[in-house]
């Protein structure tokens, strides 16, 4: 079985005024999250969409959900206190609601990225069934910089083996859980990101081809790109 | 929900925009899987058609040739993973009399219309024809323009008179091949006569009675209908050479696209009593037919894999300049793009 896990975690704390969390931000018609749900829900490949969002937001998510989608494929629950703590909810429900085996692919994906694809969202599946944890990234453009104390350049490492993370990022659940339940405490704080999870116990993560356009709107600069690529306006890829 | 759209902005410009899709408006979601590239996609890509027409049309998503695979369909009448031909003719309003591909009122993907260069695209029930899954994608995907013969073929059948013995079809492109398979197989007692430019294009004509060159037809050749498939430039001395080869009160089929005024011989067309009809595009029910059509005639699948060119996996619109790259040198057959976008 497969599961869409929809993190929506976010605050708004980074979207200027508004105290409003991100996902929940109109765009074109619908809320952030209201496009991003979508995707996955019409995907008949996934048994489940599960959507993980803060506390106190759990039943205004339920709400605007229920107003596009009346279906119980959908389900919203808490989160918890770090990014993969509520990975690890959603893979606690699907155990207890479902049954957790090596058959099991969760696609984890972020609530502000609504301009994913098809095709992203299946060679995710593919790809964890296939190498049992992947990562949607894009070719980096920016030259990046590794600077030890934030004053001066420690090292610019080659760009032509760096990329971009974005998600989703997809794992066989069973893995998942296992590598998380075995790290020490220590190395939980340290982890920003699920694939690190894999990363750092020496497991492959493969690599999915994203797209440009697959961002993330984290600032009200992004909203307003947002807003004018689905007006009508028109960028490369 | 939020849907990429590849638009084509100006001659050789293709770039994304994106759609908004209302997934609660009861129609079903469909990703396109194989497309083909269409003479009238690659005028509007090379920018051949007039400025007026680039003007007023562009921007707009390329290809109205294409198979689909159901994702979505909240009435269920579709199941998700469903293979279908989707229409690119969308009618607005019933007609009793004048079918859906002649109303003014219709409207057409990658005429005015995004065709279905496309992530996803949100289609009315009755713009979508199952298709077996067994059948090559790569034809699936150019049964819009097997729609258009088989639209042909019925006018043919219903204006035409019963003596049917030879039938002549001009042009030797992509139209003329598929009309006159369609021909070989509706009409297996006819003899069917193929006439073009080039012999390395009449080459594959092998189903056919005989094949000329139009510069070399023997004069005591006739035929009791015709089929021109010709369009362009040629279109002019293809039907005056219909006309002097067809038997009185034959049938003369129009069917290839000139954008110049055609000067023809009214005088025989009068003094032979011949019926000269028009052919454009197709509707639902050309559409059914050539899916009953490729089942009921498998070897029909047979011949218009020899069809199949170039297939492109798209996964970046550079992959779609490729495709019209590679297809605008092509003398015969479809290019189709493997869609990955």
């Amino acid at each position: 079985m497969v599961f869409a896990v929809v993190l929506a975690g976010g605050m708004g704390s980074r979207m200027g005024n508004s105290d409003t969390p991100k996902q929940f931000l109109i765009l074109g018609k619908s809320p952030i999250i209201i496009h991003t749900v979508e995707k996955f829900y019409v995907n008949s490949k996934f048994e489940k969409v599960i959507v993980l969002c803060p506390k106190q937001w759990v039943s205004h998510t339920e709400n605007i959900i229920k107003k596009s989608i009346k279906d119980e494929k959908i389900v919203v629950l808490e989160g918890g206190n770090t990014r993969n703590d509520t990975l690890y909810n959603a893979l606690n429900y699907i155990e207890q609601n479902h049954g957790i085996d090596d058959e099991t692919i969760i696609v984890t994906h972020d609530a502000v990225r609504p301009f994913v694809t098809h095709r992203i969202i299946e060679e995710n599946i593919e790809a964890a069934k296939k190498y049992g944890a992947c990562d949607t990234v894009i070719p980096a453009t920016d030259t990046i910089v590794e600077s030890k104390d934030g004053e001066t350049i420690s090292s610019i490492p080659n760009r032509a083996e760096l990329f971009q993370g974005q998600t989703p990022q997809s794992f066989k659940a069973n893995k998942l859980k296992n590598l998380y339940e075995s790290l020490t405490q220590d190395e939980k704080d340290k982890l920003t990101d699920a694939c690190k999870i894999f990363s750092i116990k020496g497991e492959p993560v493969h690599l999915v081809q994203g797209e440009v356009f697959n961002m993330k709107i984290t600032y009200p600069f992004d909203l307003r790109v947002a807003q004018t690529m689905i007006e009508g306006a028109i960028t490369n890829d | 929900m939020i849907s990429a759209v590849y638009q084509l902005t100006a001659p050789r410009m293709i770039e994304v925009t994106y759609n908004e899709l209302d997934i609660s408006s009861g129609d079903v979601l469909v990703r396109p899987i194989y497309l083909a590239i269409c003479k009238a996609d690659q005028r509007y890509y090379q920018g051949t058609r007039s400025q007026a027409a680039l003007k007023s049309k562009l921007p707009m998503a390329l290809i109205h040739e294409c198979v689909a695979q159901v994702v979505f369909d909240p009435k269920g009448e579709f199941n998700p993973g469903d293979r279908v031909i989707a229409i690119p003719n969308t009618p607005t309003k019933n007609d009793d009399i004048i079918a859906e591909n002649y109303r003014p009122s219709s409207y057409f993907r990658s005429s005015g219309h995004n065709g279905f260069l496309q992530d996803y695209v949100l289609m009315p029930h009755d713009r979508l024809v199952k298709i077996q899954d067994d059948i090559n994608p790569c034809v699936a995907a150019f049964t819009e323009l097997v729609s258009v013969s088989m639209h042909i073929l019925t006018r043919f059948d219903e204006i035409a008179h019963k003596r049917r013995k030879k039938i002549g079809v001009w042009g030797d492109g992509n139209l003329g091949f598929i009309m006159a398979v369609l021909l070989r197989y509706a009409y297996p007692d006819s003899q069917i006569y193929v006439f073009g430019t080039n012999p390395d294009k009449l080459s594959y004509f092998t189903f056919a009675q005989e094949t000329y060159d139009v510069s070399d037809i023997p004069s005591d050749l006739s035929i009791d209908h015709a089929f021109e498939c010709v369009g362009g430039t040629g279109a002019q001395s293809a039907i005056n050479q219909i006309i002097d080869h067809i038997n009185p009160e034959g049938t003369v089929a129009l069917t290839g696209v000139s954008e110049n005024f055609v000067a023809i011989n009214t005088r025989m067309i009068l003094e032979k009593g011949l019926r000269v009809y028009g052919s454009s595009r197709s509707g639902r029910v050309d559409f059914e037919n050539s899916v009953i059509f490729y089942k009921k005639h498998p070897n029909v699948v047979k011949y218009f894999e020899n069809l199949v060119g170039d297939i492109v996996n798209v996964r970046s619109i550079t992959d779609i300049h490729k495709a019209f790259d590679l297809d605008v040198n092509r003398r015969i057959g479809k290019t189709i793009m493997k869609w990955e976008k």
